[in-house]
């Protein structure tokens, strides 16, 4: 039972790391009707560069701290490359020079950073010492650390709500999702309104990947997993809701964490343990993509369809 | 009304003279094993590019998954090979047909949506049979498979030899290249293509678009099963990376390089991108350094591809030259 | 009185607050030219999605040729031999204009399952796709590519490919919005020696052309039918020259 709680904490923590990345990669496409494969490999720079950093100044939480403009400014530099030129072109193109741009950038951090995956500095100051944890139930000891992202994670939908309903930013940006011609025709500079949301989704993923480099191994290729789920996420919540996509990546995150652990020990009890483990393992990696499947066929345009429509 | 014999000739000459290259080659310097090897490379994977651009310019479907179908061909001939089996007969049909499977498993919920849910759709059905592969530890996991002995054709191992196995590879692309344009000009392609340009109109006149789109998809996929079981056999190795997503990226690159418009492109776009691929790597360790912004420059710089630059560059040399210009104003 | 080609019973549909259908029960005879008018906005496109299956409406039924099909979906409408023309322009742009009547002609001749043999070397389908053009007078533009038309031909493309589709009744819904005069005439000409063949429904903006045209006449104000009758209850009915006609446009 307590295994349960465990898979299922972890579980939320992944789905809350997976909205921080999903809900920039939501709002560019809202909002630019772009789609960009490259946002993952903003997750993975903000890893590397937390945990090159947090080595180099000592701690762990400057680094990530200072992952956080160095996201936003290589987010900056690669729509000024490239993705400002993509804005008008259709969505193969754009899959196409996002993902020249992936292979790009993941081949310059093994050239920078080798292959091998990057050590990263525990979070230190938190009770307990490194990687404290605290007794959530009776004999059950979960790591602070891990309660912090869940803790972020209900803190910065919360915010990124107010942002997007309540602020006069926030609703240019929606109205921009729906109709781009008029909020340009009211004067506002429409290019402006693009790289801010570009930006600041570039960070959000960059937090994401700071955040995530001391549970999860800091490699090449790491944004890639992360992308594909927060498509995943995307289709199943409705592309261009952002509570669609809080809710989706809550559910990617419980039914991944949940179905990897206990797949397997649930098979034991109809097959004998060794092709238990393989089918439980199969199956685990796929639970995703079936529920996915599941929700589209009843759902095609996901659970909460709204903003461009696809 | 079938269009004249030299105006068909002259629409398809490169794709024709990259044919007729591809046969000379073995006898013009690139008969050793190394050059046989690379070039049927590009050709199966110009097969599995051709299947992807019927659905891609003929049905506008942009499938960000079809490295799976070729997977999954591979992984069935290794599966065979595992089990003892290496006829051809029992094997090249089950490759085609657990390929058409999953295209048509995955193709019945993919279809249901479109645009952007598509393309995110199918990579994501891809991932999945990715995972797939890796997790069946008895056929390597993710460290792959070696195969025991290319696969047998009535108990005779003609593939063993590298010629034959080459023209092999090239009547088989030919084959899915005339194929793919005959299925393009018959009824139900039409039917394809009004459906790509105006889905509202193939409505409107009677045609529910969607089982004609499912039959593609399963067809492309059997195509991908076909070059996976071929690819399976050129490089007497499988592991998942067959299936990793930017496999499939680079089969749709190869499709958009080449020019999407006419099925002949994705040969070419296939032939360019293994050479390149194979010669940046040797020239350098992080080659894809060069080759990632090569792809990004090609997106935003060829967008009719190979098959469209040599218009592009006319119609750049006549605007650049200002008699011309005036002419024109 | 025939049995009626089309028969609309209650329908009505809301989108959110605003009633775009109200309680509308209309019948359209074979042989007869039913015209729609009212005010833009007034809801004859919405009204003609609902009987060509495009849209589902909240309440009443649709029968055509004696069979309900509500609850069928657009295609399997078309096929049964309601054909519609849309108020903007939907045709394939990258066919020829032969080729996208011919598409209409593939849809009810045999199995479009079949994957080898050339289409355009299908002479029955072109002879009747060239048959259709004629009729509209498009016959000299018919290899021409249908991006390439002119506007007023492409309102004869849509034309040609409703007729094609040997439909028994025609949804056509402005066929004559944006045809210059010339055009215009040559369109009533064509519809007057089509009402023969179908029942047409025409929602139309063009009095003259109505007038001309029609052997009853509906308006539509807010979703609502006011008054259905013959071109000269219309013109003589109180109600439609204050609500919606104007004196000039019984000039
Ligand atoms: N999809 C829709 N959603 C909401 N309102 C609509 C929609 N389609 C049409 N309307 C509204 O319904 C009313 C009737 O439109 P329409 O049927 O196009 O009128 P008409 O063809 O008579 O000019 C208009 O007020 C229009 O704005
Ligand atoms: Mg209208």
């Amino acid at each position: 039972m307590s295994m349960l709680l465990v898979q299922a904490l972890n579980g939320l923590q992944f789905g809350v790391l997976l909205f921080l990345v999903a809900a920039g990669l939501s709002l560019v496409f809202g909002v630019m009707d772009l789609i960009n494969l490259a946002h993952g490999v903003q997750y993975m720079l903000g890893a590397y560069v937390a945990a090159t950093l947090g080595v180099w100044t000592g701690s762990f939480w400057l680094g990530a701290l200072l992952s956080l403009p160095v996201a936003l400014l290589v987010g900056l530099a690669l729509e000024w490359l490239v993705f400002r030129h993509l804005y008008r072109r259709d969505h193969l193109s754009q899959v196409l020079a996002t993902f020249g741009v992936i292979l790009t950038v993941e081949e310059a951090t093994r050239a920078l950073w080798g292959s091998a995956p990057q050590t990263v500095l525990e979070p230190s100051g938190l009770t307990g010492g490194p990687m404290g944890g605290v007794e959530i139930v009776a004999g059950l000891i979960y790591p602070t650390y891990r309660l912090v992202i869940i803790g972020v994670g209900i803190v910065v939908p919360l915010l990124l709500w107010f942002l997007v309903e309540r602020t006069r930013a926030g609703m240019l940006v929606r109205a921009g999702a729906t109709h781009p011609a008029m909020v340009s025709a009211l004067g506002v500079d429409i290019r402006r309104l693009f790289t801010v949301v570009f930006a600041f989704g570039a960070m959000l993923a960059g937090f994401a990947g700071a955040l995530a480099s001391p549970i999860f191994p800091v490699a090449p290729g790491m944004g890639d997993t992360v992308l594909i789920l927060c498509f995943v996420v995307i289709v199943i919540g409705g592309v261009g809701s952002i509570r669609g996509a809080f809710i989706a990546a809550l559910l990617v995150g419980l039914l991944d964490s949940v179905g990897r652990a206990m797949l397997p020990d649930l098979l034991r009890l109809v097959l004998d343990p060794s092709s238990a483990r393989q089918t439980g393992a199969a199956l685990a990696s796929m639970l995703v993509y079936i529920v996915m499947a599941a929700i589209l066929f009843f759902r095609p345009a996901g659970l909460f369809p709204g903003g461009r429509s696809a | 009304m079938t269009a004249p014999f030299h105006k068909t000739l002259r629409k398809h000459a490169l794709a024709l003279v990259t044919l007729l290259a591809l046969a000379a080659a073995p006898f013009l310097g690139f008969g050793d094993g190394f050059a046989l090897s690379l070039l049927a490379r590009a050709m199966i994977l110009g097969m599995a590019a051709v299947s992807l651009s019927l659905l891609v310019g003929g049905a506008g479907l942009v499938s960000l998954g079809h490295a799976a179908t070729m997977g999954i061909g591979a992984y069935t001939v290794v599966a065979f090979d595992a089990a003892g089996i290496s006829e051809g007969l029992i094997v090249f049909p089950a490759a085609i047909a657990a390929a058409a499977a999953y295209a048509l498993v995955t193709g019945a919920v993919s279809l249901r949506t479109s645009g952007v849910h598509f393309i995110m759709i199918t990579l994501a059905f891809g991932q999945m049979a990715f995972f797939t592969t890796s997790s069946f530890s008895s056929l390597g996991g993710d460290d792959g498979y070696t195969l025991y002995a290319r696969t047998e054709w009535l108990g005779t191992r003609i593939l063993d030899s590298r010629l034959t196995f080459h023209f092999l590879c090239l009547g088989l692309l030919a084959l899915v290249w005339v194929g793919g344009g005959l299925l393009l000009g018959s009824r139900f392609g039409r039917v394809l293509r009004a459906a790509r340009e105006n889905p509202q109109r193939a409505l409107a006149v009677g045609f529910q678009p969607y089982p004609y789109r499912l039959v593609a998809y399963v067809m492309a996929g059997a195509v991908g099963g076909l070059a996976g079981a071929l690819l399976a056999n050129a490089t007497e190795f499988v592991s998942p990376a067959l299936l990793s997503w930017t496999r499939s990226g680079e089969l749709l690159f190869m499709v958009i390089l080449g020019g999407v418009g006419q099925l002949g492109g994705a040969i070419l776009g296939a032939l360019a991108i293994v050479l390149l691929e194979e010669s940046l790597s040797h020239l350098m360790v992080y080659w894809r350094l060069v080759f990632g912004p090569l792809l990004v420059l090609s997106v935003l710089f060829l967008p009719d591809g190979l098959v469209g630059a040599p218009l592009r560059l006319r119609a750049a040399f006549r605007f650049a030259s200002p008699k011309r210009r005036n002419a024109d104003a | 009185m025939p049995d009626p080609l089309l028969e609309l019973r209650g329908l009505s549909k809301n989108f959110g607050a605003l009633t775009v259908t109200s309680d509308v029960s209309l019948t359209v005879l074979p042989g007869e030219i039913h015209a729609i008018i009212g005010p833009n906005g007034a809801g004859k496109t919405t009204l003609i999605h609902q009987i060509s299956g495009t849209l589902r409406p909240d309440r009443g039924t649709i029968r055509f040729a004696g069979q309900d099909v509500t609850a069928l979906p657009f295609e399997r409408r078309a096929r049964l031999g309601l054909a519609r023309s849309f108020q903007i322009t939907s045709i394939v742009p990258g066919f020829t204009a032969l080729e996208n009547v011919a598409l209409a002609v593939q849809a009810r001749s045999g199995s479009s399952f079949r994957f080898l043999r050339p289409v355009a070397g299908e002479a029955a389908l072109n002879a009747e796709a060239r048959a259709a053009l004629d009729t509209v007078g498009l016959g000299r533009v018919a290899d021409r590519g249908a991006a390439a038309l002119s506007h007023g031909e492409k309102r004869q493309l849509e034309l040609a490919i409703a007729i094609a589709m040997n439909p028994r009744l025609l949804l056509l819904d402005e066929p004559l919005a944006g045809a210059g005069p010339e055009e215009t005439e040559r369109l009533i000409g064509i519809l007057r020696a089509l009402r023969s063949r179908y029942g047409i429904l025409l929602v139309e903006h063009d009095m003259q052309a109505v007038f001309a045209l029609a052997d009853r006449i509906s308006v539509l104000v807010y979703g609502r039918v006011i008054v259905t009758g013959t071109v000269d209850e219309i013109r003589g009915h109180p109600e439609v020259r204050t609500a919606y006609l104007g004196e000039d446009a019984l000039a």
